[in-house]
């Protein structure tokens, strides 16, 4: 029996006309070597089955839509198709690479959450009250350098600009006052640690 | 050398995509209608 085998162009004729077994006949047809092609550039069969259905996605809906110029080139169309899904998958996972947990890798080893609990906010707040409650009873020269320095970010030459004293008396007032701290602290023994 | 040339290749038959896709496209396929209204399309899944 004399197998007589339609070229791809009447296939895709066929296909668009209705004949929905072109289709079947054209991915069987081609299967292996658009399937291979993937796998060739990313060896791993689940990621090539999506590609290979995403390809064939965008096929199916071209020649739906009539859109598909027939040149005589179907493969070679579709393996250009496959190439950009491929191109756009290296795209993506460069973007956002995959890890997959395994017995040796754990995500859990290069994640973690710096952010704070719930308890340990709570503290934080609770130090920084209680650190300004400090500061208010510090001498008001001393004060007005260390709020300028801690909590407005100045430079001492900022500073002695802005309050009219020289930059080594600015200094000296900071000192003092982190010594003034520091005694409150040790008198009262307060604790000042998340 | 035509012998040569006209080999099958065996590893094309272990290339192949899963019959779960295979499937899935032809019943995408046969879902799927695109009406073209003025210059825009619609895409259309019968259940």
């Amino acid at each position: 029996m004399v197998n007589i085998q339609l070229p791809d162009a009447s296939l895709v004729k066929e296909y668009v006309a209705g004949n929905e077994d072109a289709l079947a006949k054209l991915i069987k047809r081609h299967e292996s070597k658009i399937y291979g092609f993937i796998y060739s550039k990313i060896p791993d069969r689940d990621i090539t089955n999506d590609i290979f259905q995403d390809t064939f996605i965008k096929v199916i809906k071209t020649l739906k839509s009539n859109s598909y110029n027939e040149e005589g080139k179907f493969l070679p169309w579709v393996m250009r198709i496959s190439h950009n899904l491929v191109v756009d998958h290296y795209r993506k996972t460069k973007k956002m690479p995959m890890f997959r947990e395994t017995e040796e890798f754990s995500i859990f080893s290069i994640m973690s959450d710096d952010s704070l609990t719930i308890e340990n906010k709570i503290i934080a707040d609770q130090v920084q009250m209680d650190l300004q409650k400090l500061i208010e009873e510090l001498p008001p020269d001393q004060k007005e350098v260390l709020i300028m320095r801690m909590y407005q970010d100045m430079s001492f030459k900022e500073i002695s600009e802005s309050t009219g004293v020289s930059i080594n008396t600015a200094l000296g007032r900071m000192r003092y006052a982190l010594m003034n701290l520091r005694k409150v602290i040790d008198k009262h023994q307060i604790v000042l640690t998340n | 050398m035509a012998k040569t040339y006209s080999k099958k290749s065996l590893v094309s038959q272990t290339m192949k995509p899963s019959k779960e896709t295979i499937s899935f496209l032809l019943g995408y396929s046969k879902a799927l209608s695109i009406i073209k209204i003025d210059n825009k399309s619609f895409e259309i899944i019968s259940n």
